[in-house]
C-alpha cells in the first residue's frame, strides 16, 4: 500500500500492519524488521515512513480519568482532538499542545511535541506520568522519567525508534473557559520582534507570524500573538464544520507573487501596533486545522516544512542571515512561524532548546534543495538544529552537529536491539 | 429511560452504533457472549462520554435463557438494536447441516426468540423502538451465500411483520440492510471501495434513520438502487449469472 506523511513527499510503498491484541503486535515485531509506528500521518517528512509500518491509529480507547488529579489514561492512537472534544466541556485542556490537534498521543510522545507555551511548560514529555511500550524483544515495559529514565529520554522525541507505545497516562490542566484573551503586536523589523518577545515573555502562550518575503530594513517584521485563557466559565466547546481543500492545487498557484500578496494582506489586516480580541481554542491554537487537507495547496509534488532552532545568543544574527538568504532566493512560504523557546530538556533527540525557532513551508521543487542546503550551513554555523518531525532531507552531518546526544541514543538503540528492528527512511538517512 | 440495548455488541457495526447512541446521551446495555471481552470498549465510552455502560451476558442460541436475560435488565431499554450476524461458510453449509443450522439459528431463530420477548414488553408499554440489522443478501438468493441470505430474508420478513403489528402500539421497527461493510466479518474479502461503507457510516445512517422513524434503510444508500436492479433481473437470466 502507498502511504504518505503530511508533506505528501516522498510517496513510497509499504506493508501496513494493524494489531488488536498485544500478542499480534509481538508476532509482527518478532517476524519483521525495519518497522516504524504510524499514527495519524501528520508528521511532515519521512520520520514515520518505512517499508514496514505499524498503524497505531486504530488503538483509540480512553481507559481512565481521575477527576481529582486530571490524570488521563489513553491508548496510543487517540487524537488530541478527541481528548479536547471530551474534556474541554468538562473544564480540562492539554498541558502542552502543538499547532495541530490532529495527531495521536503516541505521535506527540515520539516527537516530544511542544506548543505556544514551551517557554513556560516545556515539551509534551513534561505532562507524561508514564507510558507502556513494546520493545524490540516483544516485551512490554512501563516507562516513566523516574523509574526508567534512559528509556524515557530515548522514547520522548525518539521518533518511534525505540518501540511501539501502547498507552500513556498524561496530566491535563484545568481551565475555566474555552476562550483566550489574545493580544497581537505588530512589529516593523527583527529587532522589534525580538524586543516584543522579551516584553511579553510572562504570557503563557506566544507565537509570531513572520513575513519571509520582506526585504531590507523590514526583514523580520511580524505579528506576535500572545494570550492566556480567560475565566468566564464558558466551556461550550463544539467541533466546527471543517472546510476542506478538495484537490491538489495546480503547481503554478503558489508563486512568489501570490505569496507576496497573501503576506501583505495578512500583515496589512492589523492596523494598530497592539490590538486585543477574545478568540476560542480552535482559532487560537489550531488555525490550520479549520481547513482540511490544506497540504494540497502546495500541489501534487508535496511540500516540506523547514523548522530549525538557534541558541538564544546567536539567534538574532543567525535569523537575520537566514531571512536575508530566503528573501534573496524569492522562494516564499505561506507560513513562517517564529517562537522564543524555554530551556531544553534532557531527552536525547528532543528539538527545543533556549532560543528562537523558525518554521517555513516550501513546496517541493528541484531548486529548493540547494537553498535548504545553504540554510543548513548557516544553522550549523550558529550551532542550531533541525526538527526531525518536519524533516525529509537533512544530511547526516548537519543532523549530528545539531544533536550532541546522538551517540548516547545510537548506543542505547544498539544495546537494546532496536537498531534494524525499528527504522524509518529518516533514521536510515541520518544514521540514527 | 435512556438505555439502548445492543444485541451482538461485539461486531464492528454494533460497536460503532453503540458509540453513536452514547454520543447522543444514551446509556448502554451491551449484550454478547463473553461480554467481559467488551470491558475495554465499555470503559472507553464511559471515560470519553460519561455514559453508563453495562455488559450483559447473552447467548443468542440459548433460547431458554432469553426471558431471564431480559427480565434481569433492571431498567428496561428505550430501544433495542440487533447487530447479530453470522456469515458462515456457504460451501461447508452445503455439505454439513450443522453449519447451515448454525447460520440459520444465529441469523434468524435466535433473534426471533429474543425480539419476541422485547416486542411484547414494548407493546405493553406502548413505547420504544426496535432495529434489526438484516442484509442485502436477503433480497435475492445467490449461490455464493444463499444459506446466510435465506436466514436474513426470513429476518427481513419477520421485521416487516413486526413493524405492522407494533404500529398501533407506537413502537417503531426499522429494518437495516447494509451492503458491503469493512468489518472483521469481511476482512478477508476483496470489496469494491465505492460500495463499501465504514462501520461509522453505517452507525450514523442507523441513528439518523431511526430518529426519523424510517422503515427500511439501505446503507450505503446506493444499495437501494443496486438491489432494485438485482431483484428485477428475470430468473431465467439470473440463474445463469455469477454475482
Amino acid at each position: 500500500m502507498s502511504l504518505m506523511s503530511w508533506g505528501m513527499y516522498p510517496k513510497i510503498k509499504s506493508t501496513i500492519f494493524k494489531f488488536d491484541k498485544k500478542k499480534t503486535l509481538r508476532k509482527i515485531i518478532n517476524e519483521h524488521d525495519e518497522l516504524i509506528p504510524y499514527g495519524n500521518g501528520r508528521s511532515y517528512g519521512d520520520s514515520a515512513l518505512s517499508s514496514n509500518i505499524i498503524n497505531t491509529r486504530p488503538k483509540d480507547h480512553f481507559i481512565d480519568f481521575n477527576e481529582a488529579t486530571g490524570l488521563l489514561h489513553v491508548q496510543t492512537g487517540v487524537l488530541l482532538s478527541e481528548i479536547l472534544e471530551s474534556f474541554v466541556p468538562r473544564g480540562w485542556f492539554l498541558k502542552v499542545t502543538p499547532g495541530t490537534k490532529l495527531i495521536t498521543v503516541g505521535g506527540a510522545i515520539a516527537s516530544d511535541v511542544h506548543g505556544k507555551n514551551h517557554h513556560i511548560e516545556g515539551c509534551f514529555s513534561e505532562c507524561i506520568k508514564e507510558f507502556k511500550i513494546m520493545l524490540a524483544d516483544g516485551e512490554v515495559a512501563t516507562c516513566s522519567k523516574e523509574v526508567t529514565p534512559e528509556l524515557f529520554k530515548a522514547t520522548c522525541g525518539g521518533q518511534g525508534l525505540t518501540g511501539i507505545i501502547l498507552d500513556a497516562k498524561i496530566y491535563l490542566k484545568k481551565i475555566n473557559s474555552q476562550y483566550i484573551d489574545e493580544t497581537t503586536i505588530k512589529t516593523k523589523n527583527l529587532k522589534e520582534t525580538f524586543e516584543a518577545f522579551e516584553e511579553y515573555q510572562d504570557k503563557p502562550y506566544s507565537v509570531a507570524w513572520i513575513d519571509c518575503l520582506a526585504k531590507g530594513d523590514k526583514i523580520g517584521k511580524c505579528l506576535l500573538m500572545v494570550g492566556d485563557f480567560i475565566d468566564d466559565g464558558r466551556l461550550d466547546y463544539k467541533v466546527k464544520k471543517q472546510k476542506s481543500i478538495p484537490f491538489n492545487f495546480p503547481l503554478f498557484t503558489l508563486n512568489n507573487w501570490s505569496m507576496r500578496v497573501f503576506n501583505w494582506l495578512y500583515y496589512g489586516k492589523v492596523k494598530q501596533r497592539v490590538s486585543k480580541k477574545i478568540v476560542d481554542i480552535d482559532t487560537f491554537f489550531y488555525p490550520l486545522d479549520a481547513i482540511g487537507r490544506w497540504n494540497r495547496i502546495y500541489g501534487k509534488n508535496g511540500f516540506t516544512q523547514y523548522q530549525f532552532i538557534l541558541p538564544k545568543e546567536s539567534s538574532y544574527e543567525g535569523l537575520e542571515e537566514i531571512l536575508t538568504t530566503i528573501s534573496k532566493s524569492g522562494k516564499g512560504s505561506f507560513l513562517a512561524v517564529l517562537k522564543l523557546y524555554g530551556k531544553a530538556n534532557g531527552n536525547y533527540l528532543s528539538f527545543p532548546m533556549e532560543g528562537y525557532s523558525l518554521a517555513l513551508d516550501f513546496k517541493i521543487e528541484k531548486s529548493l534543495f540547494k537553498l535548504l542546503d545553504e540554510l543548513d550551513k548557516i544553522i550549523v554555523k550558529y550551532k542550531g538544529r533541525i526538527y526531525l518531525a518536519k524533516d525529509v532531507r537533512v544530511s547526516k552531518k548537519v543532523f549530528e552537529k545539531g544533536y550532541p546526544q546522538i551517540e548516547i541514543f545510537r548506543q542505547y538503540r544498539k544495546e537494546n536491539k532496536m537498531k534494524g528492528k525499528f527504522e524509518s527512511l529518516q533514521s536510515k538517512r541520518v544514521g540514527i | 429511560m435512556s438505555y439502548i440495548l445492543i444485541i451482538g455488541a461485539k461486531s464492528d457495526i454494533a460497536k460503532a452504533t453503540a458509540k453513536k447512541y452514547a454520543s447522543h446521551g444514551h446509556d448502554l446495555y451491551l449484550a454478547a457472549r463473553n461480554s467481559d471481552e467488551l470491558k475495554e470498549f465499555a470503559d472507553n465510552i464511559m471515560v470519553r462520554m460519561q455514559r453508563t455502560v453495562k455488559l450483559v451476558e447473552l447467548d443468542i442460541l440459548d433460547y431458554k435463557s432469553h426471558q431471564s436475560f431480559y427480565d434481569n435488565l433492571e431498567e428496561k431499554p428505550l430501544g433495542a438494536i440487533s447487530a447479530i450476524g453470522y456469515l458462515g461458510d456457504q460451501k461447508k453449509a452445503q455439505i454439513d447441516f450443522t453449519e447451515a443450522q448454525q447460520t440459520m439459528n444465529t441469523n434468524y431463530t435466535g433473534i426471533v426468540s429474543l425480539f419476541n420477548i422485547i416486542a411484547n414488553n414494548f407493546e405493553h408499554r406502548g413505547s420504544g423502538f426496535m432495529v434489526g440489522i438484516s442484509s442485502v443478501a436477503g433480497d435475492r438468493g445467490r449461490k455464493s451465500n444463499y444459506i446466510y441470505g435465506s436466514a436474513k430474508a426470513a429476518f427481513t420478513v419477520y421485521l416487516s411483520g413486526l413493524r405492522n403489528r407494533l404500529y398501533d402500539a407506537q413502537v417503531h421497527v426499522m429494518t437495516v440492510k447494509p451492503g458491503f461493510v469493512a468489518t472483521k466479518m469481511t476482512e478477508n474479502m476483496n470489496l469494491p471501495e465505492k460500495l463499501t461503507a465504514q462501520p461509522e457510516e453505517v452507525a450514523k445512517d442507523i441513528y439518523n434513520a431511526q430518529q426519523k422513524s424510517k422503515n427500511v434503510l439501505y446503507t450505503k444508500w446506493v444499495w437501494r438502487w443496486l438491489m432494485l436492479i438485482i431483484r428485477n433481473i428475470p430468473e431465467f437470466q439470473f440463474k445463469k449469472m455469477s454475482i
